[in-house]
């Protein structure tokens, strides 16, 4: 909501959503995520009640089990100074949909509502537009190249993109390089990937191609969502190119050294 | 008779067109090209500005909006100070009997029609060529969609679903055209058909892209010529406008008539930008004896009084169509009635009926591609959301889904459910192998899943705290 004021949130205690995908599929995504943020001293810590932002089922109509979850949220994080995720999808829930979720007639829940929102910053979002950090000051061990995948809700929900290839332009040892039709869906979609599986299909046919096209030895996207999608669409083509979430690129860098 | 509905069928249609390489092709072609031509043009002077004039043309049709009621009155009083005769149509068949009636009061035989999405709604080709009329489509991609007996599968560009050699097919097959695959020749040997038509017509159709109320005009905005000689060569022109197409001043003309060949074709301007300000006058020499302006609901203002009102903002520009990128793949016939893709999907539950267009709301990966290119800034997502929503309520989702939608939301309650779920998962994974079980087999079917971590993050976390404690 541009409407609503955001904090500054230098300086201030982190707590991390880690999504429910990331939570169970993609640990190391989490982990890298925290590894950035301890490396440049933000006080990180995870609320052990959290689960899910309610995103399927807000996107497939089911408004009232979309809000219970949300309000289970409420309750996980209702300690949080500021939220950070590593996932432009779950990041717009929370920021674009849980202010429409409730309504003022909700009294306290719409106030949560409205300061989850205002609270929440996606990954790369926080580093950059939150923290004024564009260069991590971290170098891979060898020469990588990279293109950007810009998932769908980040960019057109949140306004991102510049972000992350800032983060990786400063990154020692990686080069940006084009990837075609970057801003173009990758067909996931949440429920639309298995509802109309054949038309996400032939979307990621497209997607896979541009990959395959790419200079790039690897793709860099901030959702791990649409990451599987690709990457589900890559293997099944015995495509050698994969999808990695940001955080992880970035924190191939700690283990390469500062630059 | 009005086009029959479909779009129950999305799945099955999709799937015909999926399997259709030339369709792919041609539509996956020419909706990149419009798409990036759009970019080129709506941002040529800066991205600041391009936004602002989406800005701007958003509340210019806002403004007409809200005022609709006055703003139709004051219309309708200036269009007849100009000399137009105004008729009122609540429905497609009201609508269409007007045209019957208006062709028979003037003798009228033969009829040229210009490009109207509007007209495709209300079925008026049909009920002409039944009550015995002769129709000519003179646009030239409508041309051939009614040479080729088929409808519109883009809003713009009615043939965009075809390849050149399907269409030269359809003018060998159709009009005994000599084979030749010059593009050009094809377009010669159709302006030559076309033109014999053109001088033979009783009554000209278009459909009107603005209804300019304080002027009283109506704002055509066409690529071939084929507009002035339908509006301006018979004897008689019909307009059939919707009533969401009005705009109050020409200062709100001058901003849409920018924006709409800008997002729709890349072009600044288009060569045929023009004001229809009634029939011939005495001392004019060309013009039609009479001009009609019928203004049509059917259906409009039904949507005005709900949540979706917004969408009647729609100048039918058919840039959310190039951008999307499940448009992309299919074309626009897959969506079952007159308008595909975005647009179609939102707007198609609200004329049918919900129940009569139930997969269109899920069918978008909501990619939000179609907001940023809305030359008027219509929220499609938010509306596809709202519908999806409105089906859950209407009880047209799948009784599955309700079910799996409970259990899931109970299970996303408790950290320990939550936890549960995923050790089932893992484990059910560990049995089942590569390929899911029901619904999640749609996954599977062409891509890849992953493996479920060992640990999840929640317990690495834990270990972490503990290695430093």
């Amino acid at each position: 909501m541009a409407l609503l004021e955001r904090e500054s949130p230098v300086g201030k205690r982190v707590s991390l959503f880690v999504t429910c995908i990331v939570d169970m599929i993609y640990p190391q995504t989490g982990m890298s995520a925290v590894d950035i943020l301890e490396h440049i001293g933000v006080d990180v810590d995870f609320p052990m009640a959290q689960t899910c932002c309610g995103q399927p089922a807000f996107n497939s109509g089911y408004r009232d089990e979309a809000r219970t979850v949300a309000v289970h949220f409420f309750k996980a994080f209702k300690d949080a100074e500021v939220i950070v995720t590593p996932s432009g999808s779950c990041a717009t829930m929370v920021r674009h949909e849980y202010p429409h979720l409730f309504k003022p007639e909700d009294g306290e829940l719409y106030e949560q509502a409205r300061r989850m929102a205002a609270i929440t910053w996606e990954f790369s979002e926080f580093l950059v537009d939150g923290l004024g950090i564009v260069d991590l000051q971290l170098q891979l061990p060898e020469k990588e190249s990279f293109a950007m995948h810009d998932a769908c809700h980040g960019l057109r929900g949140l306004g991102l993109g510049r972000a992350s290839r800032e983060l990786i332009a400063n990154l020692g040892n990686a080069e940006l390089v084009e990837l075609k039709e970057c801003e173009v869906c990758c067909g996931f979609g949440g429920l639309f990937s298995v509802k109309m599986a054949d038309i996400s299909n032939a979307m990621l046919k497209n997607k896979v191609d541009n990959i395959n096209a790419s200079a790039a030895d690897t793709i860099v996207t901030g959702d791990v969502s649409c990451l599987t999608q690709m990457n589900g669409g890559l293997s099944r083509n015995k495509s050698r190119k994969r999808v990695v979430h940001l955080a992880e690129v970035l924190a191939k860098g700690l283990d390469g050294g500062r630059a | 008779m009005t086009m029959a509905v479909e779009s129950n069928n999305f799945i099955a249609l999709a799937d015909v067109a999926l399997h259709n390489d030339d369709l792919q092709h041609a539509v996956g072609e020419g909706t990149r090209a419009a798409y990036y031509k759009r970019l080129d043009t709506m941002f040529a002077h800066s991205n600041e500005h391009g936004e602002f004039m989406r800005q701007q043309a958003a509340e210019a049709k806002r403004r007409a909006l809200r005022r609709l009621p006055d703003l139709l009155e004051k219309a309708e009083r200036n269009l007849k100070k100009n000399g137009f005769q105004v008729e009122w149509a609540v429905d497609a068949a009201g609508a269409n009997q007007l045209v019957l009636d208006i062709a028979r009061r003037h003798g009228v035989e033969t009829v040229t029609k210009s490009k109207s999405m509007l007209s495709e709604e209300l079925g008026t080709n049909h009920a002409m060529e039944a009550a015995g009329l002769r129709v000519v489509e003179t646009d030239l991609g409508e041309y051939i969609i009614q040479l080729a007996n088929e409808t519109p599968s883009h809003i713009v560009g009615p043939v965009m679903h075809k390849t050149k050699a399907e269409i030269r097919d359809v003018f060998v097959d159709e009009l005994g055209m000599e084979p030749t695959d010059d593009a050009e020749e094809m377009v010669a040997f159709a302006r030559r058909m076309l033109r014999e038509d053109f001088l033979g017509a009783d009554m000209g159709i278009s459909g009107g892209n603005f209804l300019i109320a304080e002027t009283g005009s109506i704002g055509l905005v066409m690529n071939e010529g084929n507009g002035r000689m339908c509006t301006s060569l018979p004897r008689v022109h019909v307009a059939l406008v919707g009533i969401e197409k009005l705009v109050d001043t020409v200062e709100d003309y001058a901003t849409l008539t920018q924006v709409l060949p800008s997002s729709s074709t890349g072009q600044k301007l288009t060569v045929y930008t023009n004001i229809i300000n009634g029939p011939r006058r005495d001392d004019e020499d060309d013009g039609p004896e009479h001009a009609y302006v019928i203004l049509v609901d059917n259906g409009r203002s039904d949507i005005y009084a709900t949540k979706y009102a917004e969408v009647l903002s729609c100048i039918r520009c058919g840039a959310c169509q190039n951008a999307c990128p499940v448009y992309r793949t299919m074309g626009g016939h897959a969506y079952g009635w007159v308008y595909g893709g975005p647009i179609g999907a939102v707007l198609t539950p609200l004329f049918v009926g919900l129940e009569n267009a139930t997969p269109l709301p899920h069918a978008s990966s909501l990619c939000g591609s179609c907001k940023q290119v809305c030359p008027v800034d219509i929220d499609l997502p938010r509306m596809l959301l709202d519908l999806r929503w409105d089906l859950v309520q209407a009880g047209e989702s799948k009784a599955g889904w309700d079910m799996a939608m409970k259990m899931w939301s109970i299970g996303m309650t408790s950290p320990t459910r939550f936890n549960l779920g995923g050790v089932a998962a893992r484990a059910g994974q560990h049995v089942m192998g590569e390929y899911m079980p029901g619904v999640l087999g749609n996954w599977t079917k062409h891509r890849d899943f992953p493996e479920f971590a060992s640990k999840p993050f929640r317990q690495l976390w834990k270990e972490r705290k503990r290695g430093r404690a």
